[in-house]
């Protein structure tokens, strides 16, 4: 079984608090998007599901597997971009690729031909010998997409994973990963702010304060009107 | 099981490619001692008479006293300086990555632990090779059984570093806890006066000493420099190592939330 379980998942920091009571489903091979403006609580969202920390309150299963009480086999099945980048800037991309790979516990022959098969989904190929920090926006971002699809992860988990690109990286990279989820069966969740991301078939997910507002077909939630508008018309009011 | 040792590797060689790329750090790391050896010690040389106690059989010049000490100073100082690197790499995304990794917390904290213990362990060599070249040498079976010595002392100051960085909620905090952990530390201990000569000014002093960990490193260094093994020094190396490493583990475990941050 694939695809993201959220229960009844609450956190505050101190006594702000970044989610309540959030639950949703995405099903196996989905592309879900996350779509919530600044404050939201979406990258707290990720760092839930990433385990970075935990919440007291809600239960969160991955591919089948409960993060809480079998943490190593549901991180195990995740693979996750976060909205801060994380490659080593000193480090060439296939440097970054293999320590990631170990971290996955694979190396040698079979970490290589992963690295090489993820690098050509991305088209960074002929860049793996390059230095992070000598490569633009753009291609560090498909860097860590291609990063994180080394171990062959079931769930993907990007979050605001265009931030700071170009219109044409941008649309590259969303086109990218729609096709990834279409094309491998991987289930998404997509984070972002920005409603030209997302279409018409996407599972969507309106996170506002913490609250999920809304939660469907974006094509249908949208109704005749264009999907920017329905998402400011959703967000506008208070709390 | 595999899986957790292609991951130790991965990080220490990390950690060992990026030492190579920060030349400017080994220099530094190498200069501080070098400079406590050659400046402060000949200059007090005259000042400092030590009579003869384990491990050593003759009368011994005040440098020959404080190499140990000063190999200790270097696992201190990288302790510290990798806990920063630990604040740093927070601050910078490549922890979330690592913490990330399906293995679990306590197994990728040791990891780094492991890493940064290696290249101090290098860097303590490299010292005491510079050390020889200026004359002062130790018995030829002391290299190695300094080793094991020196892991121990480093994973246990690493551990030291460890947990602090899990307290350290910022960079910007990271000079004061340097101020109060390394110095007293430092001169709170056997590396630069033997305990019978602290106990000569002051039995309070003397106390302070003999209850710090990092006396009982050195004096684990100190013996094993001369192929003899000191066992009290080596369970107090031990214990304490433990300790700090379960404040460790504890400071980032994931329901503390230390990894949280505004992003
Ligand atoms: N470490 C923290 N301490 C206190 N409050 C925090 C912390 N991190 C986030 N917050 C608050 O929690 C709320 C949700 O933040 P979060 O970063 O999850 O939002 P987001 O949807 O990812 O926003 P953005 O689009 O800006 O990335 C915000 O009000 C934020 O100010
Ligand atoms: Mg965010």
């Amino acid at each position: 079984m694939t695809g993201l379980t959220v229960r009844n998942l609450s956190y505050s920091y101190g006594s702000r608090r970044a989610l309540d009571d959030v639950s949703f489903d995405v099903g196996p091979g989905r592309f879900a998007a996350l779509l919530g403006p600044n404050g939201a609580g979406k990258s707290t969202l990720f760092s839930l599901l990433t385990r970075l920390f935990t919440a007291r309150e809600g239960g969160i299963e991955i591919a089948g597997h409960d993060l809480a009480r079998n943490p190593r086999a549901a991180l195990a099945r995740i693979g996750v971009v976060f909205q801060q980048p994380t490659l080593d800037l000193d480090l060439t991309v296939r440097r970054n690729l293999s320590y990631f790979a170990a971290l996955h516990g694979l190396s040698g022959r079979e970490a290589g031909s992963r690295i090489d098969a993820a690098l050509e989904r991305l088209g960074m190929a002929e860049r793996a010998q390059e230095r992070a920090r000598d490569l633009n926006g753009g291609h560090r971002r498909r860097t860590e997409i291609a990063r994180c699809l080394i171990h062959a992860p079931s769930v993907l988990l990007l979050d605001e994973p265009t931030v700071g690109l170009d219109a044409a990286s941008r649309k590259a990279i969303t086109d990218h990963v729609h096709d990834l989820s279409r094309d491998s069966g991987l289930t998404v969740l997509w984070a972002t702010h920005l409603t030209d991301e997302i279409e018409d078939s996407d599972h969507l997910l309106i996170l506002h304060h913490g609250r999920l507002l809304q939660e469907g077909l974006a094509g249908e939630l949208r109704g005749s009107q264009g999907l920017r508008d329905h998402f400011l018309k959703q967000t506008a009011g208070p709390p | 099981m595999r899986h957790a040792f292609i991951t130790l590797n991965a990080i220490v060689l990390r950690e060992a490619q990026r030492f190579v790329r920060q030349r400017g750090r080994f220099v530094a790391a190498l200069v501080r001692p070098l400079i406590w050896l050659l400046v402060f010690a000949a200059g007090f040389r005259a000042a400092l008479g030590l009579s003869i106690a384990p491990p050593y059989q003759t009368y011994i010049t005040y440098e020959v006293y404080i190499v140990p000490g000063l190999c200790g100073m270097i696992l201190l100082f990288n302790g510290m300086q990798s806990s920063l690197s630990l604040v740093y790499d927070r601050e910078m995304g490549s922890m979330r990555l690592l913490l990330t990794a399906p293995l679990p917390r306590w197994w990728l904290l040791f990891c780094r632990l492991v890493a940064s213990t290696a290249i101090s362990i290098l860097q303590a060599y490299t010292f005491l090779a510079v050390a020889a070249a200026f004359g002062i040498r130790m018995p030829v079976v002391g290299y190695l059984a300094v080793l094991p010595a020196l892991a121990v002392a480093g994973i246990m100051l690493g551990a030291l570093g460890l947990a602090l960085s899990s307290l350290i909620k910022q960079l910007e905090n990271f000079a004061g806890v340097m101020n109060f952990v390394i110095f007293p530390m430092f001169f709170l201990s056997t590396a630069l006066y033997p305990l019978w000569k602290m106990a000569e000014s002051s039995t309070m002093l003397r106390d302070i000493c003999a209850v710090n960990p990092f006396t009982h490193a050195v004096e684990f260094i100190r013996f094993a420099l001369y192929g003899q093994f000191n066992g009290p020094a080596l369970g107090w190396t031990v214990v304490a190592g433990a300790i700090f490493f379960l404040l460790a583990v504890w400071g980032y475990d994931p329901a503390r939330g230390l990894l949280r941050r505004k992003s």
